[in-house]
């Protein structure tokens, strides 16, 4: 093997003589790799086909994390969505299921997120912008009105709230009748990627990491349906991170979790499997896939090695990838459909097991009905025309793609040691390591941007005179929505019982004081009586006090 | 009431830059704030979670000659009408107001009608912006 190796070397150095290749230009990827005008077997030589790729479904998962992947079904399509109040999120879900989504991807507005009421003074001009507005269990059930928990499939982007949201989705199940065992879905439940980069944060990291954990713990022992974390590299991919720093840092913050999970007497073995990633990609196809590829190798002899799982499920790196929102121009935004189907071809060929896509509007507004559909669309066209899900990695064995794939795990490696120097995830970010490599990607890419360094059709590179601004109809946020929100708000709280309130918040926080409580049975016990969202959380700030972040530019 | 002072020709422009209401997308508030201080201004950049209150607070503080807010939240209309108002309420409401982020067409003319100097939607080349703010800073100077 090696004698041939060596004969092909030989071949090259010929062929880059006789061909003066080194006068050809030189190409650079994403991430700032010199390309090589093509690839050999040579540059692969390393690599053992049994250790390092193996089969689909099988260590290290290479190659895919099922057998089948795409040829049992294509991955999940979903669309992140909700805007307004409940119903106004209800009539949408409706639409989209009809039109072939798998499931909803849950979107809250900012309010709820951060823990405040519709009729706090700083939820006044966010009430239902980016996301339904869920206040008490009352929202919840006219969120799900006529969508019955065991037959949908509920990813939930919630990290600081996340407790109550399921705490009220389970309550939600119970009063339908429907068997906890029989719920489905995903939670985010990530809150060390909002201090780096979203901002969607209410505690400090002590108590987050202890919230996490009583969500996992209940979630492992109530909910096996359900997927107690959607650990994500997508935000911070999306603030400016490369490829490289999206898994480094995600896989970080993941293993500090893991150790969470494991401190509190939790099994690997037993929650690995209900462990879930979500990045992003943009058109840099073959890199973004050996990105994917390299991860699954990554995160595999992770749990194998440092956390000691012995059941393969355990070790599966199971993700959602969307395209990048933040590569999608204003100018011609018709463009943007074409710049998100090839960031889908990435993801699939990628093995991706979910997809959320962004509308060709992102750079606008949420999306419409219309857009809605057309990104739902260019994920069924991928699946269901191109053939690419005909068989597992399509991809492998192409030497470029197995180069690059050896390359991404060395340097995603390499950045990950560097987190563990620091002493992990949770020092790093208080050092603001993360944020501040963050913002000087993000910096980069706009000089890029700017001097065409980083091509983009229609904005740098073949730009048209006439004014770019778009003619399109966009979505209108309602401006009734807010009042609707409060009206139903005021009418919950008129409608309950205040001592029953009182009792149950005052039980909440006695709970959250004893660290060794899971804080999630009385959340329950909180939705029920119909507390609202906003006095849970001060009920645990007034425990726990609040995160002020280092601000770091 | 603070002493106001004139940024001459030799002292730099001080820029505001502000993430107003729940918003936590500060890619963009970042990245103009880098290519600011690239440009000899000082900026100074708020953090998350401001309320009107605390911004125009922070302006009037810092002694800045612009202040810029940033939404990718959808909020950019009733937030930024509540910091002009409060600008005004203070007596500062000679220091003009950018905004940018994810904002529509008609967005753009609703801003200008509250008196928001410029708006700069996504997508936005970051050395227009630069300029702009210069022109502004110093128009407020001068």
């Amino acid at each position: 093997m090696d004698n041939h190796n060596e004969q092909i070397v030989q071949e090259e150095e010929r062929w880059r003589r006789d061909k003066k290749v080194a006068s050809l230009p030189p190409s650079r990827t994403e991430m700032g790799r010199d390309v090589k005008p093509v690839y050999t077997p040579a540059d692969v030589k390393g690599t053992d086909y049994l250790r390092d790729l193996g089969f689909p479904g099988q260590y290290p998962f290479t190659r895919g994390v099922y057998p089948g992947m795409y040829r049992v079904t294509p991955w999940q399509m979903r669309l992140y969505s909700g805007f307004g109040t409940a119903e106004d999120t209800n009539k949408r879900w409706k639409f989209l299921l009809a039109s072939g989504n798998n499931g909803v991807a849950v979107a809250l507005d900012m309010p709820t997120q951060l823990g405040l009421d519709a009729d706090h003074e700083m939820a006044e001009d966010e009430v239902g912008k980016l996301g339904a507005a869920v206040d008490t269990l009352r929202d919840m059930e006219v969120m799900y009105e006529g969508l019955p928990l065991d037959k949908i499939v509920s990813s939930f982007n919630v990290n600081a709230v996340c407790p109550i949201i399921i705490a009220m989705y389970v309550a939600l199940a119970q009063k339908q009748g429907t068997p906890l065992t029989a719920i489905s879905g995903t939670l985010a439940n990530d809150l060390f990627c909002e201090y780096v980069s979203r901002g969607a944060y209410i505690f400090p990291p002590g108590p987050s990491l202890r919230l996490q954990t009583d969500v996992l713990e209940f979630c492992t022992k109530n909910l096996p349906k359900f997927y107690p974390y959607n650990i994500r590299g997508i935000i911070m991919r999306e603030a400016g991170a490369s490829m490289v720093q999206e898994i480094a840092f995600t896989f970080a913050n993941a293993i500090a979790y893991v150790q969470a999970g494991v401190d509190r007497g939790l099994a690997v073995d037993d929650f690995g499997p209900r462990m879930s990633f979500f990045f992003a990609n943009g058109e840099e196809i073959f890199e973004e896939v050996a990105k994917y590829r390299a991860a699954r190798r990554i995160w595999a002899r992770l749990i194998k090695e440092r956390f000691g799982a012995t059941r393969p499920q355990a070790m599966l790196l199971r993700f959602t990838a969307t395209a990048r929102g933040s590569i999608y121009e204003p100018v011609e935004p018709e463009n943007n459909v074409i710049r998100g189907a090839y960031s889908v071809l990435a993801a699939a060929l990628g093995g991706a097991q979910g997809m959320l896509h962004p509308a060709l509007d992102e750079p606008f507004a949420i999306p419409t009905e219309r857009t809605a559909l057309l990104a739902l669309r260019t994920q069924q066209i991928c699946a269901y025309e191109t053939g690419i899900t005909r068989t597992a990695d399509p991809l492998g064995g192409s030497y470029y793609v197995e180069y690059l794939t050896n390359e991404m795990e060395a340097d995603i490696l390499r950045e990950m040691g560097k987190i563990e120097e620091m002493g992990g995830a949770a020092r790093a970010i208080e050092a603001g390591y993360m944020q501040k490599r963050i913002a000087d990607e993000a910096f980069k890419w706009e000089q890029e941007r700017l001097t065409g360094d980083r091509p983009v059709v229609g904005v740098n590179k073949f730009r048209q005179e006439q004014s770019g601004r778009s003619k399109m109809e966009f979505h209108k946020f309602d401006p009734t929505a807010r009042d609707r929100q409060v009206q139903r708000l005021n009418r919950a709280k008129a409608e309950r019982d205040p001592e029953a309130v009182r009792r149950a918040l005052a039980a909440l926080q006695d709970a959250a004081r004893r660290p060794d409580v899971n804080l999630i049975p009385p959340l329950i016990d909180a939705t029920n009586a119909f507390a609202t969202l906003g006095e849970m959380c001060d009920a645990l700030k007034a425990v726990f006090g609040m995160f002020r972040e280092p601000v770091v530019v | 009431m603070p002493q106001k002072s004139v940024a001459t020709r030799h002292s730099p422009l001080r820029v505001l830059i502000a993430k107003v209401g729940l918003d936590g997308h500060d890619r963009g508030a970042k990245v103009v704030a880098r290519f600011l201080r690239d440009a000899g201004m000082e900026v100074i950049y708020t953090g998350l979670h401001q309320t009107p209150t605390q911004v125009v607070q922070s302006a009037i503080q810092e002694d800045v000659d612009v202040v810029g807010l940033s939404f990718l939240s959808g909020a950019h209309i009733g937030l930024t009408r509540k910091v002009i108002e409060e600008l005004k309420a203070q007596g500062v409401a000679d220091k003009p107001v950018v905004v940018g982020g994810t904002i529509v067409d008609d967005d753009i003319e609703a801003l200008k009608a509250l008196g928001v100097a410029g708006v700069f939607p996504v997508g936005t080349p970051a050395p227009e912006v630069v300029d702009a703010i210069r022109r502004f800073g110093a128009q407020r100077v001068a």
